[in-house]
């Protein structure tokens, strides 16, 4: 469904993201993950249109979108959350998913209605009138969500959707996120909540500085020692290796 | 027209005007410069130390120079308080607020000084008033000659402030990052009231320099005030050295273009460079990339 | 629905106001009180529903009234067809200045600067040309008749600036109902979230500075037609920049009858301080200038704000 083929960007000197090529699947759940710092959502803006790459190329459904605009990008159906949520914050929960819902709807009650289809489906009903500023973070989230999904997006990028829940509001994300898929939206996410990833992703890449270091199905690429090392540092895998003999 | 008889005379007092610039614009890149605010209340606060040096001189009869001592401080204070007191308050966090506050600011000192003192422009006669310099066969007026002195001059101790005091290094700690000057202590309501003062305290300069070759009226600040933002998004939000030049360039456009466009064509050079510099290298001459 | 009705009983209440007042001096608050919203809502529809806050909106009041000018004195057209010419040019030069600010990115104080800026070079290109009348100005002959939209009695300029002001309420209205309105208020809100929905920030901007700049030509070429006379102070001064926004502020920005409160508040502040206070030139600025600081520490939502439903 999208493919990025051999992406590059640096940042004055950082090479924020060098040589990175994946290809998503289409109507599944998949996800990108590696340590802090290591490029991943700077991969969604190359991909998304906010960033232009220095190299590569980002193609959706057979189209070359590479450097296309952002909004043009959404209506081709892709569409994107943001890892800091960005709500509208002065209007209503109702009226900031039915921004995304003109997307496709002209009329305005048409929109305000799709929106609150949309709110039920991430279980944000009972906010619909409240303002997008008095929410919880975990409320924000959802509205990132539901926002994003008001467009009707074919392919999903979402950016730490899960981030700073608890793990019951985790447990209760899981369930809409596979619903998501279930309806035909195919999804790509960033993800550190490691419960959510083994849960849900059908297939996981994992990004450190800049690079992809593995990809594989989700217990194949957490028990990888390259991953292990990216995220505990290096000579952790041996060292786990070693206790693990130790205590038999 | 191009004859250099004529044309070096009127680089000069370009050169000179622009100083004057300069010594406005000084304290509005300190202002965005630290506290990232736009002070559309500059004009109107120079128009307020412009009178408070004519009073000085009409009902105690200090002479303008000497009034440095009184309107650099009283100037501080004002800025001070002024920050605390309203502006500090007012910002909820929002950068367009602060920009509209200033406004307001602006608007209140505007009409206060009409309602006081009327729209009469006035000015003040000194022994030296009327006395010229003569620099390299050019004859420039005398006010105008230690204005462009004390542009430098006063750049310097700016410059000297930032650069090598306690206070210097909050700034620039505050200006750099604000949360994280507050995570080591910095008290950066406190620092943030300096600079704005500090800021009016160069207008305080800038009228004593000002008045003895100029005038004041209550409209008087609105003639400064684009000029100054353009001489501060020329040189470089934040930067003294900027400022400076962005001033004498400015000045010696203003003259030219009044020279060969006509006076009042000539101010157009001016707006049409600060549209440019907005559109094209926002970041101006010397300043940083946002 | 309730503010289309609102709407309606606002049009009828001041199309029936001849009947029963025949003071002058009430009658010309009316029409101030109307202009003055008009000019409000004009930048309402940039700074208030758009986030775009102009320091400089007499550059299209200035269009406005010059185009209606020169189009009467110097090409003799009607004042009825000078009038939409005078509107188109406004939204024209709205266009151009968008084209240029949006282009490049201006926003928040960089870009009130810029508008500033344009304001003071069309003043000194006014004040230059001949066309234009030069600091002179220029004085619209005496030509009373309604087919010259010029009126003996108030009545004709109450039902004019009715007009214009009601079209100006029922833009704000559509802002509010409507697909572009949504997107609009979603640019000004978080522009990046906007785009990441499909929407075209650039072009949603221009196409409301368009509509501001248009009305506010409308607001240049009614001064045009009721005072017969423009100059370039007048014109593109910061007095009538800051006119604007204040209506639109004190009254509640990005809402519709904002600017209409925030305009009958100057204008009865005004009264009463010229009649309890001082007759002075500068008081009433005072007043505002005072009141704008206080509604942006105390009441950011403006005076509308405190009839919107708690949340």
């Amino acid at each position: 469904m999208l493919a990025a083929n051999n992406l590059a960007i640096s940042f004055g000197g950082l090479k924020a993201v060098s040589d990175v090529s994946l290809t998503v699947p289409a109507g599944k759940i998949t996800a990108l993950i590696g340590p802090n710092g290591a490029g991943k959502s700077t991969l969604f803006g190359l991909v998304s249109g906010f960033l232009k790459p220095d190299r590569g190329s980002v193609v959706l459904e057979g189209r070359d979108i590479t450097g296309i605009k952002p909004h043009i990008v959404c209506r081709l159906g892709m569409t994107r959350t943001f890892q800091i949520v960005q709500p509208f914050a002065q209007q209503t929960v109702r009226e900031n998913i039915a921004v995304g819902a003109h997307l496709h709807l002209a009329n305005r009650k048409a929109a305000l209605a799709a929106a609150e289809e949309v709110a039920a489906r991430v279980g944000l009903t009972d906010q619909l009138d409240k303002l997008a500023a008095s929410l919880t973070i975990a409320g924000r989230k959802r509205l990132e969500l539901a926002r994003a999904l008001a467009t009707r997006p074919k392919l999903i990028l979402l950016d730490e959707v899960l981030a700073g829940l608890n793990p019951q509001e985790v447990g209760e994300m899981i369930p809409v996120l596979r619903g998501i898929r279930d309806s035909g939206v195919t999804v790509f996410m960033i993800e550190h909540v490691m419960q959510a990833v083994m849960n849900l992703a059908e297939y996981v890449w994992v990004i450190a500085q800049g690079q992809l270091i593995a990809e594989g199905l989700p217990n194949a690429v957490t028990s990888d020692e390259r991953v292990i090392e990216a995220y505990l540092g290096h000579g952790t895998a041996a060292r786990l290796r070693e206790k693990g003999a130790t205590h038999g | 027209m191009l004859d250099p008889a004529i044309l070096f005379p009127s680089l000069l007092n370009g050169l000179t005007t622009g100083a004057v610039y300069a010594l406005i614009a000084l304290g509005l890149t300190l202002i965005y410069g630290v506290l990232h605010i736009i002070n559309f209340a500059h004009g109107a606060a120079l128009m307020m130390a412009l009178y408070g040096v004519y009073f000085l001189h009409e009902k105690l009869g200090i002479d303008p120079y000497l009034s440095l001592p009184i309107m650099v401080p009283v100037m501080f204070a004002a800025g001070y308080g002024t920050y605390r007191g309203v502006i500090g308050r007012a910002s909820h966090g929002k950068d367009e607020n602060i920009l509209l506050i200033t406004l307001g600011l602006s608007i209140i000192l505007e009409n206060a000084a009409l309602y006081f003192w009327n729209s009469d422009t006035r000015s003040i006669e000194t022994p030296y008033t009327l006395s010229m310099v003569n620099v390299f066969g050019a004859s420039i007026s005398l006010p105008k000659v230690v204005a462009f002195g004390g542009a430098l001059a006063t750049t310097v101790i700016l410059l000297l402030i930032i650069g090598k005091t306690d206070l210097g290094r909050a700034i620039r700690a505050c200006a750099k990052e604000r949360q994280g000057a507050k995570l080591v202590g910095i008290n950066v309501d406190h620092v943030f009231a300096m600079s704005f003062g500090i800021g009016l305290a160069c207008l305080g300069a800038a009228a004593c320099f000002l008045l003895p070759a100029y005038y004041v009226n209550p409209q008087v600040g609105n003639g400064f005030v684009l000029i100054a933002f353009t001489i501060v998004v020329l040189g470089g939000m934040g930067s003294f050295v900027g400022a400076l030049l962005g001033g004498f360039l400015i000045g010696i456009v203003e003259s030219l273009g009044g020279l060969m466009l006509g006076e009042s064509l000539g101010q157009i050079g001016i707006f049409v460079i600060f549209i440019a510099v907005l559109l094209f290298r926002p970041q101006g001459l010397f300043g940083a990339k946002a | 629905m309730r503010s289309l009705a609102l709407i309606a009983l606002l049009v009828l209440v001041v199309a029936l106001l001849p009947l029963f007042v025949t003071s002058g001096f009430a009658l010309n608050f009316v029409i101030m009180v109307l202009y003055a919203t008009l000019l409000g809502q004009a930048w309402n529809i940039l700074g208030g529903f758009g986030g775009q806050f102009s320091f400089g909106h007499a550059v299209f009041f200035g269009t406005g009234a010059y185009a209606m000018s020169v189009l009467q004195i110097k090409l003799g057209f009607n004042a009825w067809l000078a009038l939409p010419c005078a509107i188109a040019l406004g939204g024209l030069v709205g266009t151009a200045l968008g084209a240029l600010s949006f282009r490049y990115g201006l926003k928040g104080s960089y870009f009130a600067l810029v508008t500033l800026a344009f304001a003071e070079v069309f003043r000194i290109l006014a004040n230059t040309f001949e066309f234009t009348g030069a600091g002179v100005g220029l004085q619209l002959p005496l030509q009373e008749s309604a087919a010259n939209l010029q009126f003996a009695t108030k009545t004709g300029y109450l039902y004019t600036a009715l007009a214009l002001c009601t079209i100006s309420l029922l833009v704000a209205w559509w802002l509010k109902h409507s697909r572009y309105g949504a997107w609009l208020t979603a640019v000004r809100d978080n522009e990046d979230s906007a785009a990441a929905l499909g929407v075209n920030a650039f072009r949603v901007k221009l196409i409301a500075i368009t509509i501001s700049g248009a009305l506010m030509a409308s607001g240049g070429a009614f001064y045009v037609q009721m005072y017969r006379y423009i100059d370039p102070h007048i014109a593109y001064g910061s007095s009538i920049s800051v006119e604007a926004l204040l209506a639109a502020i004190i009254g509640g920005m990005g809402t519709i009858f904002g600017p209409l409160l925030g305009a009958a508040v100057l204008h009865l502040l005004s009264e009463l301080t010229r009649n309890y206070i001082a007759n002075a030139p500068g008081v009433s600025l005072i007043i505002y200038g005072a009141l704008l600081v206080l509604i942006i520490m105390f009441m950011p939502r403006g005076i509308a704000g405190l009839f919107e439903r708690k949340r």
